[in-house]
């Protein structure tokens, strides 16, 4: 019942293609869901085709495997709560870090690698090597990821003076290790395969617990690249192209993802991740003094406010996933949209957690993509605008991005809410954001501070407008 | 301190630098307010207004200017004002830098520290003290008012019992502050609204007001990094009169405001377009005081020419409304220069350094130019660097790019040789595929749309679990082996994120909904 090495190629290269499209199928909200079913069909082909190949055993194991991940999965899926995605993708990278690690063993120990002799067998070794220390990384770096996006890890940046060289000279040992690793004979390195597995753990502890929560999205689309790496070096070993083609599709989209985070956050990729960044980013010179004074309305007349306007814009920040409050607000832009009013939701690249978080919170309490723009689309109409809604967003509409040299978030693209006729904001208190950047925004004489939890507010804020 | 505010001199000056509530404000700043007698008459204000706002009524002009420590003015001084002035006094008023030279020697000779309403440089933060819009806008307004007043006709169409009406055809050139003003009134009034401007961005804007926006088909862009336009070439120039000829035979109302920073405003509607035009027509020049758009217009007069055309050369400038804005814009810049409390002249800040033409004693024009150009404004334009400046730089660039990229190719090449001299063939078999992919899947990536991140990471993540092949590939029969047992866990956990990696994916973009 072995199909031949010559079909198994032939559907791997299909699986190959199907997640090509797969991916592909993500450029637009139309061709999105068809995206999704080629990579399942993708994913079932390789499976089996590897699973009928030859040489492989222990099919009731496979089997009983595969069920009881099924089951797992589907409810993991099932269950959770668009509002704590960022938390499932952390996870589930942590998950890919640890099969990754855990195939590297797998492949050291199977006699066959053995066989291999020279150059050949030293590559082998480099690539079991290499895997299995991306792997860890992976592992225990989105484990960190997921405690600080869940709140069982302060999410505030852990960091010290000599981290970066601490980082370096782990980095050094762990090469270190590698060389004697490939040194050793049989499975006799296994120790040292085992000490760089620690190393490597706490490399990825380390790095991640140093990066503060508000740069959480480029930390957890790094970790997907990381995952797409491991599975690549995890090709490598076994020799399986379809492992390599895969986890390089990963691992660049990935890194492609990471990138466009920084750059929406005009901060370096590297600033980033090796989390410098956090510790001191501002170009030196004096803060701005900030002038004015913050005003506040209650909801009754922000309610009359919103039912003057003609052009509404509303811009969610993390503090409306935290309140869940995308529900009340859809109901509040129906109310507005029926009173004829052009109401528009604005998203910062780096609003939320995850990239493109707020989209999908927005999605889930039914908001039609198309009145969802995205900052660029948005930032021209703002001088036309009536009312802006800032709805538990702070560096994303922070001024000093623009007109203070001095502020950590200089040159970041910002949404330019303050351009618009009147500014609401909704926020709990006047405390700063995740950049710890006091938001000059607050006390310019258009704007408004609106306080209280976010959905409490929409709820009100609702009944008045009904009334 | 004290604030004083003199009578206007010129006949044909209304407005006046303070209103009532301008004065209640500077009050509320910290200052004193002494006024001279009847100085807000000609602008509908009395001086019991003035007195009831809490200022102080003074006789004549020497006592302002003697006995104030700043002066606001609409006009610009004369020489016997300025001989008035006491040491160290701080003047606001319209100068007009460019054009009065002499007047600025003469005010630095007498130290007085002048400050050019007209010079307030265009960014963001200085506009709402932007004098030259504050008065654009009124103009703009007002050009359609009295345009229309002086055709005697309706502007809008409309369909009676008694016949059908067409709505009159109104051309607007230059579309500054003065001219989407004029855009906006005029369409409001029902008249069918075309535009002319040499810069393109503020196509855009014309649109938004509700005109129609006209081009000439050559390339050139009249922006320039203040904010103005500038003078354009022959050819453009040719063009563009053979646009105007078409238009002044089917437009009613031509209001014209186009005006270059220190030079007479351009001439645009010659002759021979007013011989074109219908009996009737009228032509609104906002541009009069400067020279004129159009070469019949008399400043200060308005007349009918022999074919018929109403020109307009003089325009009622709604004095109280003006002097009420104006005033306003006084009050902002002395709150941003301290109010009378902190007050201060920093010559390091970029509105006052600009606009404070002479200060201690010497002339300080022109001023040095802004750092950056006026895109941040809400109201000023966006002004691109010029083709010739993007040319320039491109070209640098792409120099840049190409030899970075010879480097980076070399070195690349370098490796792959290195590689190629010691891999095993399998390896780089291998590798090909691995580089290849690499390449496909950012080019896959950079297609994605911005709000399918979420939904992308978690299929990403589903299709990372491919390493479950890994594990596939390494169970054996033998369960009790450690390589079956960690095979086993592998393929578990990469298999949970396959399933739940592609369903959650799934429930996700199933709300995505138009």
């Amino acid at each position: 019942m072995f199909i031949a090495q010559e079909i198994q190629t032939a559907a791997y290269l299909f699986a190959s293609i199907l997640f090509i499209l797969s991916l592909g199928g993500l450029s637009s909200q139309e061709s999105a869901k068809r995206g999704v079913f080629y990579g399942i069909i993708g994913m079932a082909i390789a499976i089996v085709a590897t699973v009928l190949g030859e040489g492989v055993a222990g099919h009731v194991y496979i089997i009983i495997a595969i069920a009881i991940a099924s089951v797992v999965g589907l409810m993991l899926a099932r269950k959770v709560e668009m509002t704590s995605m960022p938390q499932l993708v952390a996870i589930l990278h942590s998950f890919v870090g640890l099969a990754a690690v855990l195939v590297g063993f797998g492949s050291y120990l199977d006699p066959k690698s053995h066989e291999l002799t020279g150059a050949a067998h030293i590559i082998h070794l480099v690539e079991v090597f290499i895997g299995i220390f991306i792997g860890a990384i992976t592992l225990t770096g989105s484990i960190i990821a997921w405690g600080k996006l869940d709140g069982k890890v302060p999410s505030k940046p852990w960091n010290f003076k000599g981290l970066q060289t601490m980082n370096l000279t782990l980095l050094l040992a762990s090469t270190a290790l590698g060389i004697l690793f490939c040194k050793a004979d049989g499975t006799g390195g296994m120790m040292y395969l085992l000490m760089m597995t620690a190393i490597a753990s706490f490399i990825g502890v380390v790095l991640v617990m140093a990066i503060g929560g508000g740069d959480m999205p480029v930390v957890v689309s790094m970790l997907n690249s990381y995952s797409g790496w491991a599975a690549s070096a995890a090709g490598f070993m076994l020799g399986n192209d379809l492992l390599i083609v895969t986890g390089a599709l990963v691992g660049s989209s990935g890194a492609i993802l990471s990138m466009h985070m920084c750059h929406a956050m005009n901060r370096s990729f590297f600033s980033v991740i090796f989390a410098s960044a956090t510790a001191s980013s501002s170009q030196g010179g004096e803060k701005k003094a900030i002038e004015g004074e913050v005003t506040a309305l209650n909801h009754e007349e922000v309610a009359s406010l919103l039912k003057e306007a003609k052009s509404v814009v509303i811009v969610p920040g993390y503090g409306m996933a935290v309140a869940k409050a995308q529900y009340p607000i859809y109901d509040m832009v129906q109310t507005l949209r029926k009173a004829g009013k052009n109401v528009r939701f604005a998203i910062h690249p780096v609003a939320g957690r995850l990239p493109g978080h707020m989209n999908v919170l927005l999605a889930e309490a039914n908001v039609p993509y198309d009145i969802v723009l995205e900052m660029d689309e948005i930032n021209e109409d703002m001088p036309n605008t009536d009312v802006v809604m800032v709805i538990g967003a702070n560096d994303v509409v922070n001024p000093s991005a623009q007109d203070d040299p001095a502020s950590s978030i200089y040159g970041m693209p910002v949404i330019e809410v303050w351009k618009a006729e009147k500014v609401i904001i909704m926020k709990r208190s006047m405390s700063a954001g995740y950049s710890g950047e006091d938001n000059p925004l607050f006390y310019k004489p258009n704007s408004e501070m609106l306080y209280g939890d976010a959905k409490v507010s929409v709820e009100k804020l609702l009944g008045f407008l009904k009334a | 301190m004290k604030v004083g505010i003199p009578s206007e001199i010129s006949a044909n000056e209304l407005r006046v630098a303070a209103t009532p509530k301008t004065v209640k404000r500077l009050q509320k700043q910290g200052f004193e307010v002494q006024i001279q007698k009847g100085a807000g008459v000609k602008a509908n204000f009395s001086d019991k207004d003035f007195e009831e706002a809490g200022a102080k009524i003074v006789n004549t002009a020497a006592d302002i200017y003697g006995g104030s420590d700043i002066v606001l003015k609409v006009k610009e001084p004369t020489v016997e004002e300025i001989g008035m002035m006491k040491e160290g006094l701080v003047m606001l008023s319209y100068l007009w830098p460019a054009q009065n030279q002499d007047l600025l020697k003469k005010l630095a000779e007498k130290k007085v520290n002048a400050v050019a309403m007209d010079a307030i440089p265009r960014i963001s933060r200085a506009q709402k003290m932007d004098v030259l819009s504050s008065m654009a806008n009124i103009a703009g307004y007002r050009a359609v008012i009295e345009g229309s007043y002086h055709f005697g006709r309706f502007l809008n169409g409309q369909i009676t019992a008694a016949g059908k009406v067409e709505p009159a055809k109104v051309l607007v050139i230059g579309a500054g502050v003065a001219g989407l003003a004029a855009i906006g009134a005029a369409n409001s009034l029902g008249a069918i609204v075309r535009a002319f401007d040499t810069r393109k961005e503020v196509a855009e804007q014309i649109e938004s007001m509700g005109a129609q926006f006209l081009t000439v088909e050559i390339e050139e862009d009249g922006a320039t990094s203040s904010g103005y336009s500038k003078e354009m070439s022959k050819e453009f120039i040719e063009a563009e009169m053979k646009l105007f000829l078409e238009q002044a035979k089917e437009c009613d109302i031509v209001i014209t405001t186009a005006q270059i920073p220190g030079r007479p405003a351009p001439k645009l509607w010659m002759d021979y377009h007013v011989a074109a035009m219908k009996p009737g027509s009228v032509i609104v020049d906002l541009a009069a005081s400067t020279g004129g758009n159009c070469a019949l217009t008399k400043n200060g007069e308005v007349y009918t020419t022999d074919n018929g055309v109403t020109m307009v050369g003089k325009l009622n400038q709604l004095p109280s409304q003006a002097s009420q804005l104006y005033g306003n814009n006084l009050c902002h810049l002395l709150d941003d220069m301290g109010k009378a409390e902190k007050w201060k002249i920093d010559m390091e800040d970029a509105v006052v350094s600009r606009a404070m033409v002479t200060y201690n004693g010497k002339v300080n024009w022109p001023p040095a130019p802004l750092p950056v150009s006026p895109t941040a404004g809400g109201k000023a334009k966006v002004i691109p660097p010029t083709a010739e400046e993007i040319k320039i730089s491109d070209a640098e660039k792409a120099k840049k790019a190409t030899r970075s990229m010879f480097i980076s190719l070399g070195v690349v090449g370098a490796l792959l040789l290195l590689i190629g001299r010691f891999a095993p063939p399998e390896f780089i078999q291998h590798f090909t595929v691995f580089v290849l992919a690499v390449f496909v899947g950012w080019q896959l990536i950079a297609n994605v749309a911005h709000s399918l991140h979420t939904p992308l990471m978690a299929v990403t993540n589903a299709i990372s679990g491919i390493i479950v092949v890994g594990g596939l590939l390494q169970t054996t029969d033998d369960i009790k082996s450690p390589m079956t047992i960690i095979a086993f866990v592998a393929i578990l956990v990469a298999s949970i994120n396959i399933v739940g990696g592609f369903m959650v994916t799934h429930r996700m973009l199933k709300m995505f909904k138009k």
